[in-house]
């Protein structure tokens, strides 16, 4: 009788080991690389005291593209495709709604048409949402796509493989393959900037204050005050990716 | 009307990514034929079993190649299984394949190693290869031919939930993506099961009929309006599946219905509703109903069966091209649409995709030098030829 107990408890080890090598390369596999920054990350930066967001205020908006610019200057973004973009929406007397963006030469605003009757127009730029749940980093089949510990969305590129189906995923289509070195490409919050403290290039180049990024730990940040104090919406939230870029008085007719 | 992201006006999945789905639909389908007859001992397909089994295997060998002609690092193509991140559809693929393409080289092993043995006591290359794929076991006995008959039914059993998974994999791949409205449905899953088992089957129609037709050998007249049978299920189902999943979408009329019938009745008006639906679905499907349901000269029910067969084949493959490429044409602005068309030469082109299509049955043929694939038909042609 007892023999047979104990065969019976080996078997269940053994069973138990044969389950915990799978289990053991899963984890190892997926192991978060925690303990210090992602890479571009300045030195000395305390990932841990930062949860970064971002508000864009439509009201303040001029397209003037300056964030655009500034952008693909600050992070060499090749012609064609867009790390921020901003979109001119114009709502016609019939109630007809246009919408273009600035997409080639230096990124101005094509002079309206003169027939359009337009009865309302606003400007919103568009940015990675850098998603709580972000739909992008679920479905990258190899782990190179993350988000780090203070919520900023990016890719690493020693481990992308250039499949596109995180492009396929962002339903905001701010995802793109880079056409210079056929990898992911995406807004990184310019994550070497804010690590030393300075601005994203796209607040810092705003003239009107449009932009905002700010520590959502902090309760006492210009963002988390604003968070707290005036209305937003999210885009698409029904995709339950949990976007962190919060749009201050934005239009319905917006996607 | 007509706002597209910006980053959204050139296509990322192109042709590559239409030909992956359609050559792993083949391998799937090709794959279920050789099962019905080694484990649901359908005996009227006894003529294509080895064919179907060897089809099914050099479409396999071929189906990673778009991905990696597709991908912009193939370099770094196995770093899905190194680093595997799980909580992508995507990420199984290369456990998903790898486990297939097992099943398979062990099914064609053991319900050829009789063939093999033979072959491999002659001379020559192919007796050379012979003996390295049977690892120079050659003794063959009673037992030993039923032990292999009893796993390679096994084996074939094994497969079919298998190849449901490779292919219902890939239908889960597009169905599971929710920013995209055409993509996103879990029957895509069901769809691409049903429509690779239809372009399989349609495939080994015309290949098999084109290939005795060519040789001036006997066709297995059974076989034949058996596979047309089959073939004419298939496709009631494929269709249907599909018909039904636009049914829903076009009568729940939601906010995503508004900007997909202008995708149908514009974008894809030629592509989705003439092509796919009109001129190649519903013209083999009569065919393939008049070929099961009426008494016809052999002839005629042949000329039919081939024809609706290569007319599915067309059909399954813009049915991909539908999915893929229309699903992209379609931005996530719900605003607009953007354009492709496809290059020649590029390194995505159709230059390059047939070169990729021909190749399986390039490596089939070779493989038939080997091993026969219609050992009963050549026997039957030998005496007649050599009587001439």
């Amino acid at each position: 009788m007892s023999k047979k107990v104990e065969r019976k408890l080996s078997r269940r080890d053994a069973i138990k080991a044969l389950a915990t090598i799978p289990t053991l390369i899963l984890f190892r596999c997926n192991a978060p690389e925690t303990g210090e920054p992602a890479p571009g990350a300045a030195d000395g930066y305390k990932w841990e005291d930062y949860y970064w967001g971002y508000s864009i205020d439509t009201s303040k908006c001029i397209g003037c593209n300056a964030c655009v610019r500034a952008c693909r200057d600050e992070n060499n973004v090749p012609p064609g495709v867009f790390r921020t973009w901003v979109e001119r929406y114009r709502v016609d007397n019939k109630g007809e709604v246009h919408v273009d963006a600035a997409t080639d030469g230096d990124f101005v605003f094509k002079e309206a048409e003169s027939e359009l009757e337009v009865e309302k127009a606003f400007f919103v730029p568009k940015i990675c949402n850098h998603c709580s749940k972000s739909v992008c980093n679920q479905v990258c089949p190899v782990g190179a796509s993350y988000k780090t510990e203070d919520g900023v969305v990016l890719v690493d590129e020693e481990r992308c493989i250039g499949c596109g189906y995180c492009v396929q995923a962002c339903p905001y289509g701010t995802r793109f393959i880079n056409p210079t070195n056929h990898l992911s490409d995406k807004c990184t919050l310019c994550y070497h900037r804010i690590t030393r403290g300075e601005q994203t290039a796209c607040v810092q180049a705003c003239p009107t204050g449009t932009r905002l990024f700010g520590n959502l730990k902090d309760p006492n940040s210009e963002l988390s005050m604003i968070l707290k104090q005036r209305n937003y919406r999210l885009l698409r939230p029904e995709m339950g990716t949990h976007p962190k870029c919060y749009y201050l008085e934005l239009d319905a007719e917006v996607v | 009307m007509n706002y597209v992201f910006p980053n959204e006006i050139n296509v990322t999945w192109t042709v590559m990514i239409v030909l992956y789905p359609y050559i792993t639909g083949l391998v799937a389908g090709a794959f279920i034929v050789s099962s019905l007859y080694h484990v649901f001992n359908k005996e009227e397909l006894r003529p294509v079993a080895r064919f179907s089994l060897a089809s099914a295997f050099v479409f396999l060998l071929f189906a990673t190649l778009p991905l990696l002609i597709h991908l912009g690092q193939p370099q770094r193509a196995f770093n899905i299984m190194i680093t595997p991140n799980f909580t992508s559809a995507m990420a199984g693929f290369g456990f998903i394949y790898l486990t297939y393409m097992i099943i398979v080289v062990l099914e064609i092993w053991f319900v050829m190693r009789g063939d093999f043995i033979a072959r491999a006591k002659g001379t020559g290359m192919a007796a050379l290869i012979s003996r390295l794929v049977l690892l120079g076991n050659l003794k063959e006995s009673k037992e030993s031919r039923a032990a292999d008959h009893k796993i390679a039914r096994f084996l074939a059993g094994v497969g079919i939930p298998m190849a449901c998974i490779l292919h219902g994999y890939v239908g889960f791949l597009f169905g599971s993506l929710k920013a995209n409205p055409w993509w996103n449905t879990p029957l895509m899953f069901v769809i691409f099961i049903f429509s690779a088992i239809v372009s399989g089957i349609a495939v080994l129609i015309f290949h098999y009929m084109l290939i005795h037709k060519l040789n001036g050998w006997k066709m297995d007249q059974p076989c034949i309006r058996a596979m047309g049978k089959y073939l004419w299920g298939f496709m009631i189902m494929a269709v249907s599946l599909e018909l039904l999943e636009l049914l829903s979408i076009a009568y729940k009329q939601t906010e995503e219905w508004e900007v997909l019938f202008e995708l149908i009745a514009d974008k894809l008006l030629v592509t989705y509703v003439i092509l796919q639906f009109f001129v190649f679905s519903l013209i083999p499907f009569m065919m393939l109903a008049v070929a099961a349901l009426f008494k016809l000269r052999d002839r005629i029910a042949n000329v039919l069966i081939w024809t609706a067969s290569t007319m599915l084949l067309v059909q399954v493959l813009l049915m991909r091209w539908n999915v893929v490429v229309g699903g992209q044409l379609l931005s996530k602005s719900m605003r607009g649409f953007t354009s492709y068309l496809p290059g020649l030469w590029e390194k995505e082109g159709l230059v390059v995709g047939a070169v990729v299509f021909t190749l399986p049955f390039g490596i089939l043929y070779v493989f038939h030098r080997i091993i026969s694939l219609f050992p009963d038909a050549e026997k039957r042609a030998r005496p007649a030829t050599g009587g001439q």
